[in-house]
């Protein structure tokens, strides 16, 4: 048993340190219109604080890019990628269509070239179109509209190629891309981005780390598709040591991930949604499933109050996907 | 002690702060009373030891100043996540990896021109663990950076005392039978050398799963003898055949079925080993005492 006296100056000495901690925390977030651009691994960066994050990568035949953030924070979003590099950019591949995604698809579009095959010489008659935009097809039908209808947003913002089937092939900078489509999870058109020499997975908002999933069931959104594409995630990654490092994982919102973190959420979301499932079995309303607490132990950590990403948003959301007829 | 003795230290511990110390940070490479800790380092168990060796019984969360969210997740915990490949070779976080059985190597590492300190370094064996204790003064990394099992730590000597503040921990466990620790938390810690025993005092904040800060001690010998830092390799294996891709074990609400086990053997009221910060104090068995006597009387 320590003495009395050692215990006293153990206390004391933990009292000031924790005094002194709160005087050193790291900083709140940086207020809004501040960038932080972070290196992720390889030839892979994150830019955070434009809305959703943005993933860039770079090398010798250009620049990509995973997402546009708004589209008041283009300007920004431009300059902070050009002190990344000074080559072309000549991919833009959006996760979803949301406008915190996407809306700087225009502008970033405009500050990049399309070349029609790396190898090709000569006058480029189309290397002045801007970026290409790589999408699911189903990100274009969300963000355009059919002849003679007001689309939502304008025509230069819209994918230039897009996908159907499982998933759309890369290669740039030397480094394989893979386009995957995840079906009915966040939205109906989400995409991973696994950038497979670099080892980074740009994730969209199928993982966020500041907030509870945000179904859109409106634009086709589910919590069984939301939970797949997450374990689909957990499929691609490989730790290094341990369960850290080795496949690092860029999520729509928040910081820089690995695997563990991604299992973590998994767990989360997959157990919510096993607490739902059982209300529903035995009979219980909406309201009862709402009243009942059943993200209690995460509302602190997840729990945004208001809007999307909000405890009764995704509690309300998790209900109505699981009571769809099949 | 009593409420006013306590207070009393509190009072005394914050006068301490207002001495200048971890602002102090670039430059002070040379900091007076900086002792040498390098070597390998044994722990001793007589402090905790149910908890810390043959490892704590279910729903024992007596004493611990949880959140009412931390003691739900806890309650939903099954045994058998932890047979999930993703689970198996998850790491004791910085915050609890000195209560297991370890060996613990120190050494610094100096600036080979300067000769002064850049980092206190430490291998865990327990999973191979290698901390970084950063001397030199650098500030810790944004908030969208990743979160390790060590976290991010910087030093500084405050006199005989090496104190450390660490950051970005990944979401563990403050006890191993499933009492969450967040991502979010973070941690001091003071190293206290005399002679050949070291006291590491660790003290947690946790905004999401803790109501108070979590203060815990564990105590190290010198070890002489060379060869004490073990490997600790993992690979994870499938030990569930036939499991549902994606099914995580959990208890849904009210069905733990060891939620009693432990209140019952021990004759213990079940809100007492529920835990949250007022089962801490020693004031909690009175309260217990009167209710137990009053429910008696009634």
């Amino acid at each position: 048993m320590r003495s009395a006296s050692s215990r006293i100056a153990l206390l004391m000495a933990g009292a000031a340190a924790l005094a002194a901690a709160q005087s050193a925390r790291v900083p709140p977030p940086a207020p809004t219109g501040d960038l932080d651009v972070l290196p992720v691994q390889g030839n892979v960066y994150m830019i955070a604080g434009a809305g959703g994050n943005i993933t860039v990568q770079i090398g010798e035949m250009g620049v990509l890019v995973v997402d546009t953030g708004l589209g008041s924070m283009s300007g920004k979003v431009i300059a902070a990628v050009r002190k990344l590099s000074n080559k072309p950019l000549q991919y833009i591949v959006n996760t979803h269509f949301h406008q915190d995604h996407t809306g700087g698809n225009e502008a970033i579009r405009k500050a990049g070239v399309t070349i029609t095959g790396a190898n090709v010489t000569g006058n480029l008659t189309d290397a002045r179109v801007g970026a290409q935009i790589i999408a699911h097809e189903n990100v274009l039908d969300r963000m355009s509209a059919p002849t003679g209808k007001q689309a939502p947003t304008p025509a230069d913002s819209w994918p230039t190629e897009t996908y159907t089937s499982g998933q759309k092939e890369v290669f740039f900078n030397d480094e394989p891309v893979q386009v995957i489509y995840q079906p009915a999870a966040h939205t109906d058109g989400d995409s991973l981005v696994f950038f497979r020499r670099s080892d980074v997975i740009s994730t969209g908002d199928i993982f966020v780390t500041t907030s509870f999933p945000f179904l859109d069931l409106e634009h086709g959104g589910s919590i069984q598709g939301e939970i797949d594409a997450l374990n689909r995630i957990l499929d691609l990654t490989i730790p290094k040591h341990d369960e850290e490092g080795g496949t690092y994982v860029i999520p729509g919102h928040g910081r820089i991930c690995d695997e563990f973190d991604v299992v973590e959420y998994r767990d989360m979301v997959t157990i919510i949604r096993d607490r739902v499932q059982a209300a529903i079995k035995k009979g219980m309303t909406l309201e009862q499933v709402k009243e009942a607490g059943y993200t209690k132990d995460y509302d602190v950590r997840y729990d945004t109050k208001t809007g999307f990403g909000s405890a009764a948003s995704f509690i309300e959301a998790v209900y109505k996907s699981l009571s769809r007829k099949k | 002690m009593d409420r006013s003795g306590r207070l009393g230290l509190w009072v005394l511990a914050a006068a301490l702060v207002a001495v200048p110390g971890w602002t102090q940070t670039t430059g002070s490479f040379t900091p007076i009373g900086a002792l040498d800790l390098s070597g390998n380092w044994a722990p001793l168990f007589q402090e905790d030891q149910p908890e810390r060796i043959p490892g704590p019984e279910l729903v024992n969360y007596a004493g611990l100043p949880i959140t009412e969210g931390a003691r739900l997740w806890a309650e939903s915990w099954d045994a058998s996540r932890l047979t999930l490949p993703e689970h198996q070779c998850q790491v004791h976080v910085a915050p609890y990896i000195y209560r297991g059985p370890l060996n613990l190597r120190v050494w610094s590492e100096k600036d080979p021109q300067s000769q002064q300190v850049i980092a206190i370094k430490q291998y865990i064996s327990t999973y191979e663990q290698t901390r970084t204790i950063w001397m030199d003064g650098r500030p810790h990394p944004s908030l969208n950076a990743a979160h390790t099992w060590m976290g991010f730590s910087t030093g500084k000597w405050e006199g005989g005392i090496l104190t450390v503040y660490t950051t970005h921990i990944k979401q563990g466990w403050i006890r191993r039978d499933g009492l969450p620790e967040s991502d979010q938390a973070t941690l001091i810690e003071h190293f206290i050398r005399h002679d050949n025993h070291l006291t590491h005092v660790s003290i947690v904040t946790d905004p999401v799963y803790l109501t108070e800060p979590l203060i815990k001690t564990q105590d190290f010998l010198l070890n002489m003898q060379e060869g004490q830092n073990w490997l600790y390799p993992c690979e994870y294996v499938e030990e569930v055949s036939g499991r549902p891709k994606g099914a995580v074990p959990n208890y849904l609400p009210g069905q733990n079925p060891f939620l009693h086990e432990y209140a019952d053997r021990y004759h213990l009221p079940l809100e007492a080993v529920l835990g949250g910060a007022e089962t801490m104090y020693p004031e909690y068995q009175l309260k217990l005492k009167k209710e137990t006597i009053g429910a008696v009387s009634k």
